[in-house]
């Protein structure tokens, strides 16, 4: 964006955003909304807080667990979707299922299942990333050059080596896009988690702040939760652009 | 069951096969791609296999590298029969079949890779093939930086540098252009003359066969046998400049598109 012949450093927009939210702040309109200096210094107080510290311990552990899980089972289930038409048949009509099945209804299954804890959050977390991962790597699978595999198996390639020097890479970049939604669904799935069984993590800690109207708190928090998962989800597409080169001509 | 009629068989004394198929049929479902197909490949010789599209060349081609099955008959490379792919067969593709996300050398270096040679081991002999097949300089080029020419370079680099007995090339000239195509052709000749290869060679061009091939197998469309078997013996001791005036070089695309016109619609 260019304002009178400068050019605006990306996002500035928010800038203006900002500006908005510090008025109606500013106004009382609502007890909900406090201005956004209140929140940014509540902000400052709340990061070094052990309840926050806690919280997001708590949450980045369910997060990266879930997501771990995810991955390391997802990838490989999609690339084996992608080379094996029996397990392509018996897996796909559940993978679009669980893709499109409102997960948060199953999260009290989960609990009862799994108990109120830390389990319970990691296994929604993987549930809410795993299908997107699953599906992409198998789409990548399956657009792969045969003649790749060919090649591959010409100069006596075993299983495992077309899988790891085929197989995979030809898939990145789809595995990549996959990894990336999966991502941004797990940072869904951790905080639905923790609000649904809400005695841990952020859960906790949104349930202690809305039960005392702190709303200054509540604003800090979820903001410092947006930059998250923005920031990861804007790494995941620098990685995507890394392997674009060869993903248009595979 | 229709024999290959061989016209023209000059061989001087009893050629040395390198690689024969025996009544391979192959049906792909209903269709029949080949049918009762047997023909054998002399070695250090370069053998095109030429016919009209979808006739099951590049079927015979794969079923020699042991990438597909036959559904029946054999073939035997050096006597013995081919159950899968071996160290003793390397492959050229149409499509070169490169690894996008990897640099020339570790392309070319990619068949000795998975035949487990050592890495330092295996750069060094890509090195060698990338200068010999004219790509010195480019060796951290990726191929998508690399025009299609250069492109199939990479690829017979790789298929030379395992160094194979038998180079199976199906149309490997076909998506490079008329210029470079006509270099690759010289240069082919002069590779079937250095290596003491047996080359198997699947072109659609008359004249390239002609051009290149010391033996040239002419297939029929679907269910494909060998109609016919040719031998430009007298080209192989003239001058790579002057084949394409040669008479001998003329008559013999003539007497080729004679046979193939009627099997073109
Ligand atoms: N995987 C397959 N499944 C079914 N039919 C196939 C398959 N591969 C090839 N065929 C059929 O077998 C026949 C021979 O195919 P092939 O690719 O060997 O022909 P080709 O001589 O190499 O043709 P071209 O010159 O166009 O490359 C064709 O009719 C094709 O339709
Ligand atoms: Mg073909």
């Amino acid at each position: 964006m260019t304002i009178w012949g400068y050019r605006l450093p990306g996002m500035s927009s928010l800038l203006i955003w900002a500006l908005l939210w510090e008025i109606v702040g500013r106004s009382g309109y609502s007890f909900f909304v406090p201005p956004l200096s209140d929140v940014v210094s509540t902000l400052i107080q709340v990061l070094p807080s052990p309840a926050f510290q806690k919280a997001l311990y708590e949450t980045g552990y369910a997060f990266l667990a879930g997501v771990f899980f995810a991955v390391v089972i997802g990838i490989p289930t999609g690339i084996f979707m992608g080379k094996n038409r029996l397990i392509d048949e018996l897996l796909l009509p559940w993978v679009n299922i669980f893709l499109s099945a409102p997960l948060t209804a199953l999260v009290p299954v989960l609990m009862v299942l799994f108990g109120f804890g830390m389990k319970s959050i990691i296994i929604t977390t993987t549930l809410f990333a795993i299908w997107i991962i699953i599906l992409n790597a198998r789409a990548g699978v399956m657009q792969i050059n045969r003649s790749l595999i060919d090649m591959a198996n010409s100069f006596g390639a075993s299983p495992w080596e077309s899988f790891t020097k085929i197989y995979f890479w030809a898939a990145l970049p789809e595995i990549l896009g996959g990894v990336r939604i999966g991502i941004i669904r797990a940072v869904k799935g951790v905080i639905i988690g923790q609000l649904l069984i809400s005695i841990v993590g952020f859960g906790a800690l949104f349930e202690l702040y809305s039960a005392n109207f702190l709303m200054s708190h509540f604003w800090a928090v979820l903001i410092v939760l947006f930059a998250m998962a923005f920031t990861i989800s804007e790494f995941l597409a620098y990685l995507e652009r890394r392997v674009s080169y060869y993903a248009a001509k595979r | 069951m229709a024999m290959p009629q061989i016209k023209e068989a000059v061989a001087p004394a009893e050629p040395d096969i390198a690689v024969s198929t025996r009544n391979i049929s192959k049906n792909y479902g209903d269709v029949e791609a080949l049918k009762d197909l047997s023909l054998e490949f002399p070695r250090g010789q370069l053998t095109s296999l030429l016919g009209p599209s979808g006739c099951g060349k590049t079927t015979l081609l794969k079923i020699i590298a042991g990438l597909l099955e036959p559904t029946s008959g054999e073939v035997e490379v050096d006597g013995k029969a081919v159950t899968g792919p071996g160290e003793d067969r390397a492959f050229v593709f149409q499509d070169f079949a490169l690894l996008p996300w990897a640099s020339v050398l570790r392309n070319v270096a990619f068949g000795l890779e998975l035949r487990g040679v050592a890495k330092s081991e295996r750069e060094a002999r890509a090195a060698k093939y990338i200068n010999d097949v004219g790509l010195g300089g480019f060796e951290n080029a990726f191929p998508h930086e690399l025009s299609g020419g250069m492109r199939q370079r990479v690829g017979l680099a790789r298929a030379l540098s395992v160094d194979s007995q038998v180079l199976l090339m199906d149309e490997p000239f076909s998506a490079v252009d008329e210029q470079t195509r006509r270099k690759f052709q010289e240069d082919l000749l002069e590779l079937v003359a250095v290596e003491n290869k047996t080359f198997i060679f699947v072109t659609h061009s008359i004249e390239e066969a002609v051009y290149v091939s010391d033996q040239i197998a002419i297939l029929l469309p679907r269910p494909s046998r060998v109609s016919e078997i040719i031998r430009p013996a007298g080209l192989r001791d003239k001058d790579v400049d002057n084949i394409r005036r040669d008479s001998e070089y003329l008559d013999i695309v003539d007497r080729i598109w004679a046979s193939l016109r009627n099997y073109v619609e």
